[in-house]
Protein backbone atom coordinates (compact mmCIF):
# COMPACT_ATOMS: atom_id res chain seq x y z
CA UNK A 1 0.00 0.00 0.00
CA UNK A 2 1.44 3.16 -0.89
CA UNK A 3 1.73 6.67 1.19
CA UNK A 4 -0.92 8.25 -0.66
CA UNK A 5 -3.59 4.89 -0.50
CA UNK A 6 -2.64 4.66 3.20
CA UNK A 7 -3.40 8.41 3.59
CA UNK A 8 -6.46 8.34 1.72
CA UNK A 9 -7.98 5.52 3.37
CA UNK A 10 -7.19 7.07 6.82
CA UNK A 11 -9.23 9.87 5.61
CA UNK A 12 -11.97 8.18 4.82
CA UNK A 13 -12.38 6.44 8.17
CA UNK A 14 -9.83 3.34 8.07
CA UNK A 15 -7.84 2.66 11.49
CA UNK A 16 -4.01 2.86 10.64
CA UNK A 17 -2.84 -0.02 10.82
CA UNK A 18 0.84 -1.44 11.87
CA UNK A 19 3.51 -1.98 9.56
CA UNK A 20 4.39 -5.48 8.83
CA UNK A 21 8.32 -5.48 9.23
CA UNK A 22 8.95 -5.69 5.47
CA UNK A 23 7.02 -2.39 5.23
CA UNK A 24 9.65 -0.71 7.42
CA UNK A 25 12.83 0.83 5.50
CA UNK A 26 16.22 -0.97 6.65
CA UNK A 27 17.21 2.57 8.14
CA UNK A 28 14.14 3.52 10.24
CA UNK A 29 14.44 -0.17 11.87
CA UNK A 30 18.24 0.92 12.65
CA UNK A 31 16.91 4.22 14.41
CA UNK A 32 14.38 2.10 15.98
CA UNK A 33 16.69 -0.33 17.09
CA UNK A 34 19.22 2.40 18.54
CA UNK A 35 16.44 4.09 20.13
CA UNK A 36 15.04 1.16 21.91
CA UNK A 37 18.13 0.01 23.65
CA UNK A 38 19.47 3.60 24.44
CA UNK A 39 18.82 3.67 28.25
CA UNK A 40 19.58 7.45 28.99
CA UNK A 41 17.49 8.05 26.05
CA UNK A 42 14.80 6.58 27.97
CA UNK A 43 15.86 8.71 31.33
CA UNK A 44 15.80 11.34 29.04
CA UNK A 45 12.66 11.13 28.66
CA UNK A 46 11.43 10.33 32.07
CA UNK A 47 13.42 13.98 32.47
CA UNK A 48 11.58 15.60 30.14
CA UNK A 49 8.35 15.13 30.37
CA UNK A 50 8.46 15.61 34.85
CA UNK A 51 9.82 19.31 33.21
CA UNK A 52 7.50 19.47 30.70
CA UNK A 53 4.71 19.34 33.13
CA UNK A 54 5.76 21.83 35.47
CA UNK A 55 6.53 24.70 32.74
CA UNK A 56 3.94 24.68 29.79
CA UNK A 57 5.02 26.18 26.87
CA UNK A 58 2.71 29.03 25.48
CA UNK A 59 1.53 27.77 21.79
CA UNK A 60 2.52 30.28 19.89
CA UNK A 61 1.93 28.50 16.53
CA UNK A 62 -2.38 28.64 17.82
CA UNK A 63 -2.06 32.22 18.37
CA UNK A 64 -0.70 32.79 15.19
CA UNK A 65 -3.35 30.82 13.63
CA UNK A 66 -6.60 32.30 15.41
CA UNK A 67 -5.09 35.71 14.60
CA UNK A 68 -5.00 34.57 11.00
CA UNK A 69 -8.88 32.78 10.85
CA UNK A 70 -10.13 35.76 12.52
CA UNK A 71 -8.39 38.21 10.39
CA UNK A 72 -10.17 36.44 7.30
CA UNK A 73 -13.35 36.61 8.70
CA UNK A 74 -12.92 39.79 9.63
CA UNK A 75 -11.74 40.95 6.13
CA UNK A 76 -15.70 39.48 4.95
CA UNK A 77 -17.20 41.73 7.55
CA UNK A 78 -14.95 45.13 6.96
CA UNK A 79 -15.31 44.66 3.07
CA UNK A 80 -18.88 45.12 3.26
CA UNK A 81 -19.24 47.59 6.40
CA UNK A 82 -16.99 49.86 4.64
CA UNK A 83 -17.63 49.01 1.00
CA UNK A 84 -13.55 48.85 0.34
CA UNK A 85 -14.21 45.64 -2.24
CA UNK A 86 -11.31 43.42 -0.66
CA UNK A 87 -13.48 40.50 0.21
CA UNK A 88 -17.07 40.55 -0.99
CA UNK A 89 -19.53 37.57 -0.27
CA UNK A 90 -19.68 35.41 2.28
CA UNK A 91 -17.36 31.59 2.99
CA UNK A 92 -19.64 29.86 0.69
CA UNK A 93 -18.47 32.11 -2.72
CA UNK A 94 -16.98 35.35 -2.67
CA UNK A 95 -14.24 37.78 -4.60
CA UNK A 96 -11.41 38.66 -3.50
CA UNK A 97 -10.06 41.74 -5.31
CA UNK A 98 -12.85 40.80 -8.06
CA UNK A 99 -11.19 37.16 -8.23
CA UNK A 100 -14.19 35.13 -7.84
CA UNK A 101 -13.58 32.29 -5.41
CA UNK A 102 -16.00 29.52 -4.54
CA UNK A 103 -15.97 27.13 -1.60
CA UNK A 104 -15.51 23.76 -2.78
CA UNK A 105 -18.08 22.03 -0.83
CA UNK A 106 -20.87 24.39 -1.53
CA UNK A 107 -20.10 24.50 -4.88
CA UNK A 108 -19.82 20.82 -5.52
CA UNK A 109 -23.75 20.72 -3.82
CA UNK A 110 -24.67 23.66 -6.10
CA UNK A 111 -23.80 21.72 -8.97
CA UNK A 112 -25.09 18.54 -7.69
CA UNK A 113 -28.38 20.12 -7.28
CA UNK A 114 -28.51 22.67 -9.89
CA UNK A 115 -26.95 20.16 -12.57
CA UNK A 116 -25.55 22.94 -14.25
CA UNK A 117 -22.03 25.45 -13.80
CA UNK A 118 -21.81 28.83 -14.98
CA UNK A 119 -18.36 30.14 -15.82
CA UNK A 120 -18.11 32.07 -12.64
CA UNK A 121 -18.89 29.60 -10.65
CA UNK A 122 -16.41 27.18 -12.75
CA UNK A 123 -13.32 30.07 -12.73
CA UNK A 124 -14.39 30.54 -8.61
CA UNK A 125 -13.98 26.77 -8.28
CA UNK A 126 -11.38 26.01 -9.57
CA UNK A 127 -8.98 29.27 -8.77
CA UNK A 128 -10.03 27.78 -4.83
CA UNK A 129 -9.15 24.32 -5.44
CA UNK A 130 -5.46 25.41 -6.75
CA UNK A 131 -5.10 27.60 -3.61
CA UNK A 132 -5.87 24.46 -1.36
CA UNK A 133 -4.02 22.16 -3.21
CA UNK A 134 -0.70 24.70 -2.67
CA UNK A 135 -1.71 25.09 1.10
CA UNK A 136 -2.87 22.00 2.41
CA UNK A 137 -6.42 21.34 1.74
CA UNK A 138 -7.71 20.86 5.09
CA UNK A 139 -5.82 23.83 5.85
CA UNK A 140 -8.84 25.83 5.29
CA UNK A 141 -10.77 23.89 8.64
CA UNK A 142 -8.24 25.33 11.22
CA UNK A 143 -6.89 28.50 9.54
CA UNK A 144 -10.19 29.70 8.20
CA UNK A 145 -13.35 28.05 9.28
CA UNK A 146 -15.49 29.94 12.32
CA UNK A 147 -16.72 27.11 13.38
CA UNK A 148 -13.46 25.39 13.90
CA UNK A 149 -12.42 28.15 16.26
CA UNK A 150 -15.40 28.51 18.37
CA UNK A 151 -14.81 24.39 18.26
CA UNK A 152 -11.57 24.64 19.73
CA UNK A 153 -12.86 26.87 22.66
CA UNK A 154 -15.89 24.65 23.08
CA UNK A 155 -12.69 21.56 23.18
CA UNK A 156 -11.14 23.30 26.13
CA UNK A 157 -14.13 23.33 27.79
CA UNK A 158 -14.58 20.24 27.61
CA UNK A 159 -11.25 18.82 28.36
CA UNK A 160 -11.45 20.88 31.52
CA UNK A 161 -14.93 19.10 32.35
CA UNK A 162 -13.41 15.96 31.60
CA UNK A 163 -10.27 16.04 33.66
CA UNK A 164 -13.03 16.68 36.44
CA UNK A 165 -14.44 14.16 35.12
CA UNK A 166 -17.84 15.91 34.52
CA UNK A 167 -17.86 14.91 31.17
CA UNK A 168 -16.87 11.97 29.22
CA UNK A 169 -15.81 11.70 25.52
CA UNK A 170 -17.85 9.27 23.69
CA UNK A 171 -16.01 8.69 20.20
CA UNK A 172 -17.25 7.92 17.22
CA UNK A 173 -16.81 5.32 13.82
CA UNK A 174 -14.98 7.78 11.74
CA UNK A 175 -16.35 6.45 8.89
CA UNK A 176 -19.40 8.26 9.70
CA UNK A 177 -18.07 11.37 7.96
CA UNK A 178 -17.95 9.74 4.63
CA UNK A 179 -21.08 8.06 4.57
CA UNK A 180 -22.22 12.01 4.97
CA UNK A 181 -20.01 13.32 2.32
CA UNK A 182 -21.77 10.75 -0.06
CA UNK A 183 -25.65 11.19 1.54
CA UNK A 184 -25.21 14.83 1.47
CA UNK A 185 -24.19 14.15 -2.42
CA UNK A 186 -27.07 11.96 -3.29
CA UNK A 187 -29.29 14.40 -1.45
CA UNK A 188 -28.54 17.43 -3.50
CA UNK A 189 -29.11 15.03 -6.56
CA UNK A 190 -31.78 13.76 -6.25
CA UNK A 191 -33.48 16.72 -4.27
CA UNK A 192 -32.36 19.48 -6.33
CA UNK A 193 -31.69 21.02 -3.08
CA UNK A 194 -28.28 21.77 -1.47
CA UNK A 195 -29.32 20.22 1.55
CA UNK A 196 -26.06 20.36 3.57
CA UNK A 197 -26.25 24.04 3.35
CA UNK A 198 -29.22 23.94 6.02
CA UNK A 199 -27.12 22.59 8.80
CA UNK A 200 -23.81 23.45 7.73
CA UNK A 201 -22.09 25.94 10.86
CA UNK A 202 -19.06 26.93 8.87
CA UNK A 203 -21.64 29.24 6.02
CA UNK A 204 -24.40 29.85 8.67
CA UNK A 205 -21.19 31.22 11.09
CA UNK A 206 -19.78 33.33 8.20
CA UNK A 207 -23.13 34.92 6.90
CA UNK A 208 -23.96 35.54 10.68
CA UNK A 209 -20.40 37.30 11.43
CA UNK A 210 -21.19 39.43 8.00
CA UNK A 211 -25.34 40.11 7.64
CA UNK A 212 -26.24 39.45 11.32
CA UNK A 213 -27.34 37.40 13.59
CA UNK A 214 -30.46 35.26 13.33
CA UNK A 215 -32.49 31.78 14.15
CA UNK A 216 -29.80 29.70 12.55
CA UNK A 217 -27.36 30.06 15.14
CA UNK A 218 -29.11 28.12 17.45
CA UNK A 219 -27.67 24.89 15.29
CA UNK A 220 -24.57 26.29 15.88
CA UNK A 221 -24.70 26.99 20.05
CA UNK A 222 -26.32 23.03 19.67
CA UNK A 223 -23.62 21.30 17.72
CA UNK A 224 -21.15 23.37 20.48
CA UNK A 225 -23.10 22.04 23.59
CA UNK A 226 -22.94 18.40 22.18
CA UNK A 227 -18.79 18.90 22.00
CA UNK A 228 -18.63 19.89 25.33
CA UNK A 229 -20.77 17.86 26.87
CA UNK A 230 -20.44 14.96 24.80
CA UNK A 231 -18.12 14.49 22.16
CA UNK A 232 -14.69 15.95 22.14
CA UNK A 233 -14.67 18.00 18.45
CA UNK A 234 -17.72 15.78 17.71
CA UNK A 235 -18.70 17.61 14.16
CA UNK A 236 -15.07 18.48 12.71
CA UNK A 237 -14.63 14.93 13.64
CA UNK A 238 -16.86 12.68 12.23
CA UNK A 239 -19.44 14.85 10.13
CA UNK A 240 -18.74 17.81 8.22
CA UNK A 241 -18.10 17.01 4.24
CA UNK A 242 -16.68 20.17 4.07
CA UNK A 243 -13.52 18.77 5.85
CA UNK A 244 -13.53 15.66 3.60
CA UNK A 245 -13.71 17.67 0.65
CA UNK A 246 -10.73 19.83 1.76
CA UNK A 247 -8.70 16.54 2.93
CA UNK A 248 -9.56 14.81 -0.94
CA UNK A 249 -7.88 18.14 -2.38
CA UNK A 250 -4.79 18.30 -0.01
CA UNK A 251 -4.06 15.03 -0.61
CA UNK A 252 -1.50 15.37 -2.40
CA UNK A 253 -0.63 18.89 -1.79
CA UNK A 254 3.15 19.91 -1.59
CA UNK A 255 2.85 21.62 2.12
CA UNK A 256 2.55 18.89 5.00
CA UNK A 257 3.56 18.08 8.24
CA UNK A 258 6.42 16.31 8.19
CA UNK A 259 7.67 14.08 10.88
CA UNK A 260 11.41 13.14 12.00
CA UNK A 261 12.38 9.43 13.32
CA UNK A 262 14.88 10.51 14.77
CA UNK A 263 14.42 13.24 16.94
CA UNK A 264 11.23 11.49 18.02
CA UNK A 265 10.90 10.35 22.03
CA UNK A 266 7.64 8.88 21.17
CA UNK A 267 5.91 10.24 24.31
CA UNK A 268 2.46 11.29 22.49
CA UNK A 269 2.10 14.70 23.62
CA UNK A 270 1.52 15.34 19.84
CA UNK A 271 -1.03 13.21 19.51
CA UNK A 272 -3.12 14.20 22.69
CA UNK A 273 -3.54 17.90 20.92
CA UNK A 274 -4.15 16.75 17.60
CA UNK A 275 -7.89 16.81 16.57
CA UNK A 276 -7.10 13.64 14.03
CA UNK A 277 -4.37 11.90 16.37
CA UNK A 278 -5.05 8.45 13.62
CA UNK A 279 -2.75 10.51 11.22
CA UNK A 280 0.06 10.99 13.71
CA UNK A 281 -0.16 6.95 14.38
CA UNK A 282 3.54 6.90 12.97
CA UNK A 283 4.82 8.95 15.62
CA UNK A 284 4.04 5.78 18.40
CA UNK A 285 7.35 3.50 18.55
CA UNK A 286 7.58 0.74 15.91
CA UNK A 287 5.13 2.86 13.69
CA UNK A 288 7.21 4.96 11.10
CA UNK A 289 8.14 3.32 8.06
CA UNK A 290 10.77 5.67 7.07
CA UNK A 291 13.03 8.28 8.93
CA UNK A 292 10.64 11.12 7.52
CA UNK A 293 6.93 10.37 7.32
CA UNK A 294 4.63 13.35 5.65
CA UNK A 295 1.51 13.36 7.97
CA UNK A 296 -1.85 12.52 6.18
CA UNK A 297 -4.19 14.17 4.30
CA UNK A 298 -6.65 14.09 7.31
CA UNK A 299 -4.02 16.25 8.99
CA UNK A 300 -5.81 20.29 9.12
CA UNK A 301 -1.66 21.67 9.16
CA UNK A 302 -3.43 23.46 12.45
CA UNK A 303 0.49 23.19 14.24
CA UNK A 304 -0.52 22.00 17.87
CA UNK A 305 1.76 19.32 17.07
CA UNK A 306 4.43 21.04 15.72
CA UNK A 307 4.12 23.18 18.97
CA UNK A 308 3.20 20.48 21.27
CA UNK A 309 6.46 18.65 20.46
CA UNK A 310 9.39 18.90 23.03
CA UNK A 311 12.31 17.62 20.31
CA UNK A 312 10.83 19.08 17.11
CA UNK A 313 10.24 16.11 15.29
CA UNK A 314 7.43 17.34 13.67
CA UNK A 315 7.59 20.26 10.96
CA UNK A 316 5.44 22.15 8.75
CA UNK A 317 7.31 21.51 4.81
CA UNK A 318 6.64 22.86 1.52
CA UNK A 319 7.94 20.58 -0.94
CA UNK A 320 9.82 21.68 -3.89
CA UNK A 321 10.68 20.58 -7.14
CA UNK A 322 13.45 19.39 -5.66
CA UNK A 323 11.70 16.75 -3.00
CA UNK A 324 9.94 15.07 -5.78
CA UNK A 325 13.17 13.87 -7.70
CA UNK B 1 -3.97 -13.15 11.30
CA UNK B 2 -5.32 -9.68 10.89
CA UNK B 3 -9.01 -11.27 10.08
CA UNK B 4 -8.35 -12.87 14.18
CA UNK B 5 -7.68 -9.52 15.52
CA UNK B 6 -10.24 -8.02 14.01
CA UNK B 7 -13.14 -9.96 15.67
CA UNK B 8 -10.90 -9.66 19.03
CA UNK B 9 -11.63 -6.09 18.55
CA UNK B 10 -15.45 -6.20 18.39
CA UNK B 11 -16.09 -5.57 22.03
CA UNK B 12 -19.54 -4.25 23.25
CA UNK B 13 -17.35 -0.83 23.51
CA UNK B 14 -16.62 -0.59 19.59
CA UNK B 15 -20.79 -1.77 19.25
CA UNK B 16 -21.80 1.24 20.85
CA UNK B 17 -19.73 3.42 19.57
CA UNK B 18 -21.26 1.74 16.16
CA UNK B 19 -24.96 1.98 17.44
CA UNK B 20 -23.93 6.05 18.37
CA UNK B 21 -22.68 6.52 15.37
CA UNK B 22 -25.99 5.09 13.26
CA UNK B 23 -27.68 7.49 15.82
CA UNK B 24 -25.71 10.49 14.81
CA UNK B 25 -26.20 9.74 11.49
CA UNK B 26 -30.37 9.52 11.17
CA UNK B 27 -30.04 12.15 13.50
CA UNK B 28 -28.34 14.87 11.55
CA UNK B 29 -29.60 13.80 7.97
CA UNK B 30 -32.84 14.03 9.65
CA UNK B 31 -31.97 17.63 11.21
CA UNK B 32 -31.02 18.81 7.54
CA UNK B 33 -34.54 17.00 5.97
CA UNK B 34 -36.26 19.64 8.03
CA UNK B 35 -35.44 21.90 5.32
CA UNK B 36 -37.51 20.28 3.32
CA UNK B 37 -40.63 21.23 5.47
CA UNK B 38 -40.98 24.94 4.63
CA UNK B 39 -39.91 24.25 1.06
CA UNK B 40 -43.02 21.61 -0.09
CA UNK B 41 -45.27 23.20 1.93
CA UNK B 42 -44.89 26.94 -0.43
CA UNK B 43 -44.52 28.64 3.65
CA UNK B 44 -42.56 30.69 1.76
CA UNK B 45 -43.80 33.44 -0.65
CA UNK B 46 -40.68 35.94 -1.37
CA UNK B 47 -40.12 38.58 -3.71
CA UNK B 48 -36.85 37.33 -4.92
CA UNK B 49 -33.63 39.82 -6.41
CA UNK B 50 -34.02 40.90 -10.51
CA UNK B 51 -33.16 37.88 -12.45
CA UNK B 52 -33.86 35.10 -9.71
CA UNK B 53 -34.75 31.89 -11.75
CA UNK B 54 -37.96 29.57 -10.27
CA UNK B 55 -37.96 28.80 -6.87
CA UNK B 56 -36.87 25.42 -7.30
CA UNK B 57 -34.23 25.70 -9.62
CA UNK B 58 -33.25 29.16 -7.33
CA UNK B 59 -32.82 27.51 -4.40
CA UNK B 60 -30.96 24.83 -6.50
CA UNK B 61 -28.71 27.52 -7.84
CA UNK B 62 -28.06 30.58 -5.32
CA UNK B 63 -24.88 29.48 -3.07
CA UNK B 64 -25.73 32.27 -0.03
CA UNK B 65 -23.09 33.87 -0.18
CA UNK B 66 -24.52 37.23 -0.44
CA UNK B 67 -22.91 39.28 -2.87
CA UNK B 68 -26.32 40.29 -4.02
CA UNK B 69 -27.03 41.82 -0.80
CA UNK B 70 -23.48 43.47 -1.02
CA UNK B 71 -23.45 45.25 -3.87
CA UNK B 72 -27.81 46.84 -3.78
CA UNK B 73 -27.30 50.16 -3.58
CA UNK B 74 -30.81 50.57 -1.97
CA UNK B 75 -30.23 47.63 0.15
CA UNK B 76 -33.22 46.03 -0.70
CA UNK B 77 -32.13 42.42 -0.32
CA UNK B 78 -32.30 40.52 2.85
CA UNK B 79 -30.51 36.58 3.29
CA UNK B 80 -33.49 34.58 5.15
CA UNK B 81 -33.40 32.59 8.13
CA UNK B 82 -33.28 28.90 9.36
CA UNK B 83 -36.96 28.78 9.64
CA UNK B 84 -36.60 29.15 5.55
CA UNK B 85 -35.65 25.50 5.49
CA UNK B 86 -32.92 25.00 2.27
CA UNK B 87 -33.97 28.56 1.66
CA UNK B 88 -31.48 29.60 4.87
CA UNK B 89 -29.37 32.09 2.93
CA UNK B 90 -30.85 32.85 -0.03
CA UNK B 91 -31.57 37.07 -0.76
CA UNK B 92 -35.12 37.76 -0.62
CA UNK B 93 -36.70 41.73 -0.81
CA UNK B 94 -39.25 42.77 1.57
CA UNK B 95 -40.72 45.46 -0.78
CA UNK B 96 -42.91 47.23 2.09
CA UNK B 97 -39.53 47.76 3.90
CA UNK B 98 -37.41 48.57 1.04
CA UNK B 99 -38.02 47.62 -2.81
CA UNK B 100 -35.60 46.88 -5.94
CA UNK B 101 -36.03 50.87 -7.58
CA UNK B 102 -33.74 49.77 -10.12
CA UNK B 103 -31.26 52.75 -9.32
CA UNK B 104 -28.10 50.89 -10.07
CA UNK B 105 -29.47 50.56 -13.54
CA UNK B 106 -27.50 48.22 -14.19
CA UNK B 107 -28.86 44.99 -12.25
CA UNK B 108 -25.50 44.92 -9.85
CA UNK B 109 -26.94 42.08 -8.00
CA UNK B 110 -27.32 39.83 -11.30
CA UNK B 111 -23.60 40.70 -12.15
CA UNK B 112 -22.45 39.69 -8.87
CA UNK B 113 -24.58 36.05 -8.77
CA UNK B 114 -21.64 33.68 -8.79
CA UNK B 115 -24.35 31.00 -9.78
CA UNK B 116 -26.32 32.18 -12.08
CA UNK B 117 -29.15 31.65 -9.70
CA UNK B 118 -29.93 35.51 -10.45
CA UNK B 119 -29.83 35.02 -14.75
CA UNK B 120 -27.09 36.53 -16.53
CA UNK B 121 -30.09 36.29 -19.51
CA UNK B 122 -31.08 39.76 -18.37
CA UNK B 123 -30.07 43.15 -18.66
CA UNK B 124 -32.43 45.53 -18.01
CA UNK B 125 -35.33 46.47 -15.43
CA UNK B 126 -37.87 45.82 -17.65
CA UNK B 127 -36.20 42.25 -18.42
CA UNK B 128 -37.57 41.42 -14.73
CA UNK B 129 -40.35 39.43 -13.66
CA UNK B 130 -40.07 39.42 -9.58
CA UNK B 131 -44.03 39.14 -9.81
CA UNK B 132 -47.02 41.31 -9.91
CA UNK B 133 -48.35 44.33 -8.27
CA UNK B 134 -52.02 43.77 -7.54
CA UNK B 135 -54.02 46.71 -6.28
CA UNK B 136 -55.57 44.66 -2.69
CA UNK B 137 -57.18 47.34 -0.62
CA UNK B 138 -59.10 49.39 -3.50
CA UNK B 139 -61.56 50.83 -0.92
CA UNK B 140 -58.64 52.64 1.05
CA UNK B 141 -56.73 53.95 -1.94
CA UNK B 142 -56.24 57.55 -1.39
CA UNK B 143 -56.62 58.08 -5.60
CA UNK B 144 -59.82 56.09 -5.42
CA UNK B 145 -61.08 58.22 -2.20
CA UNK B 146 -60.25 61.51 -4.48
CA UNK B 147 -57.70 62.85 -1.75
CA UNK B 148 -54.48 64.17 -2.13
CA UNK B 149 -51.27 63.83 -0.45
CA UNK B 150 -49.07 65.63 1.54
CA UNK B 151 -46.23 64.89 3.40
CA UNK B 152 -43.42 61.85 4.15
CA UNK B 153 -44.80 59.27 2.22
CA UNK B 154 -44.41 56.62 5.30
CA UNK B 155 -43.42 58.95 7.83
CA UNK B 156 -40.61 60.26 9.87
CA UNK B 157 -39.50 57.17 10.91
CA UNK B 158 -39.29 55.16 7.71
CA UNK B 159 -35.82 54.35 6.63
CA UNK B 160 -36.42 53.20 2.99
CA UNK B 161 -34.63 55.12 0.38
CA UNK B 162 -35.38 56.16 -3.21
CA UNK B 163 -33.74 57.43 -5.99
CA UNK B 164 -34.98 60.88 -6.93
CA UNK B 165 -33.16 61.84 -10.15
CA UNK B 166 -34.37 65.26 -10.22
CA UNK B 167 -32.35 65.48 -6.46
CA UNK B 168 -29.11 63.30 -6.84
CA UNK B 169 -28.48 61.18 -10.45
CA UNK B 170 -26.35 59.11 -8.73
CA UNK B 171 -27.39 58.48 -4.54
CA UNK B 172 -30.57 56.94 -3.64
CA UNK B 173 -31.62 59.44 -0.48
CA UNK B 174 -34.45 58.52 2.33
CA UNK B 175 -37.92 58.83 1.34
CA UNK B 176 -38.50 60.59 4.69
CA UNK B 177 -36.10 63.41 2.82
CA UNK B 178 -38.24 64.07 0.14
CA UNK B 179 -42.03 64.81 1.08
CA UNK B 180 -44.80 65.35 -1.79
CA UNK B 181 -47.44 67.79 -1.87
CA UNK B 182 -50.47 66.34 -4.48
CA UNK B 183 -53.43 67.28 -5.07
CA UNK B 184 -54.37 63.51 -6.34
CA UNK B 185 -52.44 60.71 -4.75
CA UNK B 186 -50.12 59.25 -7.25
CA UNK B 187 -47.10 58.06 -5.73
CA UNK B 188 -47.53 54.27 -7.39
CA UNK B 189 -47.40 55.64 -10.49
CA UNK B 190 -44.96 58.63 -9.78
CA UNK B 191 -42.60 56.50 -8.08
CA UNK B 192 -42.81 53.45 -10.66
CA UNK B 193 -39.37 52.81 -12.57
CA UNK B 194 -40.57 51.54 -15.25
CA UNK B 195 -42.94 54.50 -15.69
CA UNK B 196 -40.21 56.90 -14.92
CA UNK B 197 -37.96 55.28 -17.54
CA UNK B 198 -40.64 55.59 -20.52
CA UNK B 199 -41.15 59.71 -19.54
CA UNK B 200 -37.33 59.84 -19.88
CA UNK B 201 -37.36 57.63 -22.77
CA UNK B 202 -40.08 59.75 -24.27
CA UNK B 203 -38.28 63.00 -23.41
CA UNK B 204 -35.04 61.75 -25.05
CA UNK B 205 -33.09 60.96 -22.36
CA UNK B 206 -33.01 57.42 -21.64
CA UNK B 207 -30.88 56.37 -18.38
CA UNK B 208 -27.11 56.27 -19.08
CA UNK B 209 -28.35 57.20 -22.84
CA UNK B 210 -28.81 53.91 -23.59
CA UNK B 211 -31.81 53.09 -25.81
CA UNK B 212 -32.33 49.59 -24.69
CA UNK B 213 -33.08 50.75 -21.09
CA UNK B 214 -36.16 52.20 -22.42
CA UNK B 215 -39.00 49.47 -21.26
CA UNK B 216 -41.48 48.71 -24.30
CA UNK B 217 -44.72 48.39 -21.82
CA UNK B 218 -46.54 50.65 -19.56
CA UNK B 219 -46.51 48.84 -16.12
CA UNK B 220 -49.39 51.31 -14.12
CA UNK B 221 -51.45 54.01 -14.44
CA UNK B 222 -54.70 56.02 -12.38
CA UNK B 223 -58.07 55.60 -14.54
CA UNK B 224 -60.69 58.00 -14.05
CA UNK B 225 -63.33 55.91 -12.37
CA UNK B 226 -66.89 55.98 -14.05
CA UNK B 227 -69.20 57.31 -11.20
CA UNK B 228 -67.06 59.65 -10.18
CA UNK B 229 -68.15 62.67 -8.21
CA UNK B 230 -66.93 65.50 -9.42
CA UNK B 231 -64.35 63.56 -12.08
CA UNK B 232 -61.57 63.67 -9.23
CA UNK B 233 -61.47 59.92 -8.54
CA UNK B 234 -58.82 57.89 -9.97
CA UNK B 235 -57.83 53.83 -9.44
CA UNK B 236 -54.57 52.68 -10.15
CA UNK B 237 -54.33 49.72 -12.59
CA UNK B 238 -51.75 47.34 -12.96
CA UNK B 239 -50.51 46.92 -16.77
CA UNK B 240 -48.23 44.05 -18.39
CA UNK B 241 -45.27 46.01 -18.24
CA UNK B 242 -45.61 45.82 -14.19
CA UNK B 243 -42.18 43.61 -13.37
CA UNK B 244 -42.86 43.37 -9.52
CA UNK B 245 -39.99 45.62 -8.15
CA UNK B 246 -42.12 46.50 -5.28
CA UNK B 247 -41.84 50.20 -4.94
CA UNK B 248 -45.42 51.44 -5.24
CA UNK B 249 -46.06 48.93 -2.52
CA UNK B 250 -43.26 50.76 -0.60
CA UNK B 251 -44.28 54.07 -1.64
CA UNK B 252 -47.83 53.98 -0.59
CA UNK B 253 -48.56 55.94 2.49
CA UNK B 254 -51.89 53.79 3.25
CA UNK B 255 -51.59 51.81 6.15
CA UNK B 256 -52.07 48.88 5.41
CA UNK B 257 -50.98 49.40 1.78
CA UNK B 258 -53.23 49.37 -0.92
CA UNK B 259 -50.92 47.52 -3.51
CA UNK B 260 -48.77 44.59 -2.36
CA UNK B 261 -46.58 42.21 -4.91
CA UNK B 262 -47.79 38.47 -5.63
CA UNK B 263 -44.90 37.00 -6.26
CA UNK B 264 -45.97 33.56 -6.82
CA UNK B 265 -46.91 32.91 -10.63
CA UNK B 266 -43.45 34.62 -11.22
CA UNK B 267 -41.97 32.54 -8.71
CA UNK B 268 -43.20 29.14 -10.09
CA UNK B 269 -45.01 28.85 -7.37
CA UNK B 270 -48.95 28.94 -8.05
CA UNK B 271 -50.75 26.26 -6.40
Amino acid sequence: MSQLSRSLSELLGRDPKKPRPEEVAPKAKEVLAAQRSDKTRIEEIRIEIAHKAQNKMPEKLRRKRWAVLIFINLLFLISYVLDIQMLEGALTASRFVGFHMADLNSALQVMLAYKHVVINLLIGTVTVFIMWWLLGGRTFCSWVCPYHLLAEWAEILHLKLASKKLVKDHPFDRRARTWFWVIFSILALVTGYTVFETVSPTGILSRALIYGPGLALIWVVLLLLFEIFYSRRAWCRYACPIGLTYGLVGATSPFKVQYTLENCFHEGECRKVCLVPHVLDTVIMGRARELKVDIGADCTRCGRCVDACPTSSLNFKFKGLGDLL
Amino acid sequence: MSKVQKTKRKTPRSRRSFLRTVVLGVGLVSASLLGFIPVLQHWVKRLRPPGALLEQKFLASCIKCGQCVQVCPVEAIKLADLDEGFGVGSPYIDARAQACDFSCDGLQCVLACPTGALTHEINYPHETDMGIAKVVRPESCLAVLGQGFKGQARGAKFTGKLRYDEVDRWNPIPVREHPYDLELCDLCVRQCPIEIRIAQCEAGKPPSGDKNQCPPQHAIRLEPMENGQGGKRMRPVILDGCVGCGVCEMICPVEPTVIAMDSSKSRGMSV
